[in-house]
């Protein structure tokens, strides 16, 4: 993790010279807004700090950010973030992707760089859509949904971000909004602190191809009753006036939602993002029904569990240590090891 | 018993027998002690891709063949002298590539009626006189041991599994090798079975003894070591000297290695190697995929790493699209292809040399890269070391073409002066390299290479952002303006051509020659070995080998036009031939064979005396 330094940055020095061509209206424009004002947050200083993504509209990201940065392949940045960060422990790499890039051509990958706990901050620009091949279905899009290659309907169940994460062994897994910086950069605060993947899923709005998507959770008249927004240390309680709670009903396998009126304080589960078995986060992550109801939002686990980029960096310098003489003595060395024999 | 003792110039033995018989180990060991003697070596393994066919049957048969001499060799020999069989199904198998009257010597224990129904022996060989042109040595191998180790503390299974050692004794006392590193390799072996460690080196013995003592071998062979230049050798393998030079270039380019690499045959042992040598600040990874291997090593070249990816032809099938984004960036990296028989997975232990249009053109857009091939298994280390070179100071992809035959064969090795090696290193950008005085441009190129700078993550001032969009010339800014793309095609293509490499070498020692041979890999050897019968014969032709086959080198059109005619020999269906024809307009002879097996000496001699007669 690079030591934070007393600088003076502000958003301004984050922003790149580069025109910034997202559709107008798009919710890209409110992360990258959120992120740039962020980042002096991290106290790191910019030539420190990479982004680099896939493939999509969202991962244009990295061209406006002036930072380094790198747009890659289609589905493929968390891999090249992976050699990236392990050999250079002093940088702080961000992935950004989007629900394809993520999920549907780099899947693989991305639970790959999760299960590695490899030291990157993976931002997933979820708007259940592919947009920039101008409105396909994603792996995240709604059973039934109907776009530009589904007339009749998607016959394909959706991946549940979170869920598929968690599965993947992840160490902290998270979720935001587009629209609510304060609780975007509040859950970027956490995945940046963290050390190892740090998974955060933020609910963007594509408002060309697939507008609308999250307006239950946007809109001030349903959106406290539809979001659970999770704070480490208290009690689930959500809706405009707390009327509803999170239980964990005796003998089920997971977690539900009641009256709060109806059960007795001691019922109401408290979030604990540091639960070390991995099934309470995973039982939050399936609270949401298809109408996007009970929506947890916030960190939903934060573990802590070797970095890849540790255990690499730790098993080199170990090798190192042993080491005598120059490297082109050891060369010489490692050359003439084994059944040698000499011709005078 | 006196014996008696025939000089010789060469040999050529092929140890045969069931996979799980030991046979690449015993070959692997004769073959060391022999090069402890001084005499020319040249190995070929050939194994079954299973790694346990069914006991006993043709497809489970695994040999080694070693050829060694007192002169220069150039490939493992045709053709076996000596075939030792430990089973039917390895007698079988390679019968039909024995000339009559090799020796054959058989563990006559394993040919049971059982044995000889599974590989479809009607009669037993050894007895209804089909091996008559032959000089057949029965000997009872398993039973011999078993015998030698009655007074071992080793269980029956264990004692059997030596007989590899019986007939390594046997054949070491026939060609009088020196056997002490034998003795030290089954010690360190076997040293937490101290044993199996007496158990090993008594069935040696016994081999070794019953050779002196048994009538059946009345003669003892010698070959005198080889006038090869001073210094100090090693026998080495293509895999391993490969792995080698990947260590030497990061010592000598100062660089951190990162390998990228996805488990396939045959390129694994490169990662198995490498990853033995983290304190030369070499780090290994076993990605996910052969995709995120390359990714990694992009990741890692982008940080300021020498970032490499190994893998075999469906592997490089795979990165085909990262190459492209790595020819985009312009960043450094080393692909190593070692390739094997295909398509698909084809045979995965057998040798091909099919991937080349691949590395030349398997990818989308205009994705130009440097390409070379080893010719020799040692050849493998300055090979790397070059790939390295170029990568580092072009900022270009390079594709290193090794193959099956040159990564598992073996040959013994001149070691170099590690300060001979080419110096590797390299600057990263530090400063704004803009007319301002404060802007960096990530795409300004320096005037003579063509590349870029090479500004890594860290390096304040520097911040840019890079991708696979199209770039603007100099300030790399996205850009879709029809001129500047055409513009940067051609560069990119320039690029490659601007690498310096070597004149193309011809040799031809009689000077009059009016037919060349050209060949690119692992072909070297047979065309070598060739060209030097048919000149013994009086004939002259010219050899000469590509390794740079991408940009080729300056020459290459000049020296074919100086001949009447070309052949170009390849393990695929004329791939370089087509890029000569197309490329210089010279009616080159393509000379193909794919059957996953190198060429032989003698079939190219005749294929070229043939040409030479009528040219
Ligand atoms: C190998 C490859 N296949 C397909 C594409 C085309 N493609 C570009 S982006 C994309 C989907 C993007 O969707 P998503 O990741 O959700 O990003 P969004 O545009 O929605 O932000 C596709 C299919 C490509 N660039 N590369
Ligand atoms: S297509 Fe959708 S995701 Fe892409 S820029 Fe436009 S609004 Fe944003
Ligand atoms: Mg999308």
């Amino acid at each position: 993790m690079p030591e934070p330094v007393a600088l003076k940055l502000t958003a301004k020095d984050f922003k790149s010279d580069q025109e910034v061509r997202w559709c107008p209206g798009c919710g890209d424009y409110a992360i990258l807004a959120a992120v740039q004002s962020f980042m002096p947050e991290l106290n790191i200083p910019r030539e420190r700090i990479v982004f680099v993504s896939g493939i999509g509209c969202s991962s244009r990201f990295p061209y406006y950010m002036n930072t380094y940065g790198m747009h890659s392949i289609h589905g493929r940045a968390p891999a090249i973030a992976t050699g990236l960060s392990a050999t250079r422990p002093d940088l702080s790499v961000w992935v950004v992707t989007g629900d394809g890039d993520a999920l549907s051509i780099g899947g693989n990958h991305l639970i790959h760089a999760l299960r590695r706990n490899v030291n990157l901050k993976i931002l997933l620009f979820n708007n259940r859509i592919y947009g920039l091949t101008k409105g396909q279905y994603s792996p995240t899009s709604e059973l039934g949904k109907i776009t530009k290659s589904t007339p009749a309907g998607s016959a394909d169940s959706p991946f549940n971000p979170l869920s598929l994460a968690l599965g993947a062994e992840a160490t902290f897994v998270g979720r935001t909004i587009d629209s609510d910086r304060k609780h975007l950069q509040s859950v970027l605060r956490a995945a940046a602190e963290h050390n190892g993947s740090a998974f955060v899923e933020i609910y963007q709005n594509c408002n060309i191809f697939n507008d609308g998507a999250f307006d239950e959770l946007k809109d001030p008249g349903t959106r406290d009753d539809y979001l659970i927004r999770l704070e480490h240390g208290q009690p689930i309680t959500f809706g405009k006036d707390g009327q509803f709670c999170v239980v964990h009903p005796p003998g089920g396998f997971g977690l539900e939602v009641r009256e709060t009126a109806m059960v007795s304080p001691e019922e109401i589960v408290v979030h604990d993002a540091g639960v070390a078995e991995p099934a309470y986060a995973f039982a939050l992550s399936r609270l949401p029904g298809l109408d996007l109801r009970n929506t947890p939002i916030g960190v939903f686990r934060n573990v802590s569990r070797p970095s890849y980029d540790d255990l690499v960096q730790s098993q080199l310098e170990a090798a190192k240590a042993k080491v005598t003489g120059t490297p082109e003595d050891q060369l010489a060395g490692l050359l003439s090891s084994g059944d040698t024999w000499t011709i005078i | 018993m006196t014996k008696q003792v025939r000089q010789l110039d060469r040999v050529v033995i092929r140890f045969a027998g069931d996979s799980g018989d030991g046979m690449q180990l015993t070959g692997d060991r004769f073959t060391s002690e022999t090069a402890q003697l001084g005499n020319d070596i040249s190995t070929l393994p050939n194994f079954p891709a299973e790694i346990r066919a069914p006991a006993g049957t043709l497809p489970g048969v695994s040999s080694f063949q070693v050829h060694f001499a007192d002169y220069d060799i150039l490939t493992p020999g045709d053709a076996p002298n000596v075939l030792v069989a430990m089973n039917p199904a390895a007698l079988k198998a390679n019968l039909v590539d024995l000339p009559r009257g090799a020796d054959i010597i058989v563990n006559t224990d394993e040919f049971t009626k059982r044995n000889l129904a599974k590989v479809g022996y009607a009669a037993n060989p050894l007895e209804d006189g089909s091996l008559d042109g032959y000089a057949v040595h029965p000997v009872g191998l398993t039973s011999m041991t078993v015998g030698a180790l009655a007074e071992h503390d080793v269980s029956k299974k264990d004692a059997e599994r030596a007989k590899n050692m019986f007939a390594l004794g046997l054949l070491s006392w026939m060609y009088s090798r020196p056997y002490e590193s034998t003795i030290r390799f089954l010690e360190r072996k076997f040293a937490a079975r101290p044993e199996l460690v007496t158990a090993n080196i008594a069935a040696f013995k016994a081999g070794w003894n019953f050779g002196e003592t048994t009538e059946d071998f009345s003669v003892r062979y010698e070959v005198k070591p080889a006038k090869m230049p001073p210094g100090t050798y090693r026998n080495i393998t293509g895999n391993a000297a490969l792995a080698l030079g990947i260590i030497a270039a990061g010592v000598r380019s100062k660089l951190p290695v990162f390998l990228g690499a996805y488990p396939i045959t045959p390129a694994s042992d490169i990662l198995h190697e490498l990853s033995k040598h983290k304190r030369f600040g070499i780090t290994t990874m076993q990605a996910e995929d052969e995709i995120a291997a390359i990714g990694a090593a992009l990741g890692a070249a982008y940080g300021g790493s020498l970032g490499i990816t190994t893998t075999s032809g469906p592997g490089v099938a795979l990165k085909g699209e990262t190459i492209s984004l790595a020819v985009a960036l312009e960043l450094p990296l080393v692909v190593v292809d070692v390739q094997r028989a295909g398509p698909s997975t084809g045979m995965p232990t057998k040798t091909e040399q099919a991937d080349l249009n691949m590395a030349l053109f398997g990818r989308h857009g205009e994705a130009p890269v440097a390409v070379i091939a080893p010719r020799s298994p040692s050849d493998c280390f300055h090979a790397a070391i070059e790939a390295a070179r170029i990568a580092l100071t072009h900022r270009t992809p390079v594709i290193l073409l090794s193959d099956n035959y040159v990564a598992n064969g073996s040959e013994p090795w001149l070691l170099p002066d590690v300060d001979s090696l080419p110096d590797l290193r390299v600057e990263f950008a530090t400063q704004p390299n803009g007319e301002d005085g404060s802007t960096f441009l990530p795409y300004l190129r320096d005037p003579r290479t063509l590349a870029r700078p090479w500004a890594i993550p860290g390096t304040p001032g520097l911040e840019h952002r890079i991708g696979g969009l199209e770039k603007a010339d100099k300030t790399g800014d996205i850009s879709y303006d029809p001129a500047n793309h055409d513009f940067m095609v051609r560069t990119r293509a320039a690029r490659i051509e601007a690498i310096e490499v070597p004149d193309l070498e011809v040799e031809d020692p009689d000077g009059d020659a009016r037919v060349l041979v050209l060949g690119w890999g692992s072909t070297y050897g047979p065309i070598g070995a060739a060209c030097r019968a048919l000149r013994q014969r009086g004939q002259s032709v010219a050899q000469a080998h590509l390794r740079h086959l991408a940009p080729m080198p300056r020459n290459v059109g000049e020296v074919l036009r100086r001949y009447d005619r070309v052949v170009i020999p390849e393990m695929n269906l004329g791939q370089l031939a087509n890029v000569i024809r197309a490329r210089f307009l010279v009616d080159a002879i393509p000379y193909n064979q794919v059957r996953g097996l190198p060429f032989t000496a003698a079939e190219l001699e005749t294929m070229l005396e043939e040409v030479v007669k009528n040219a």
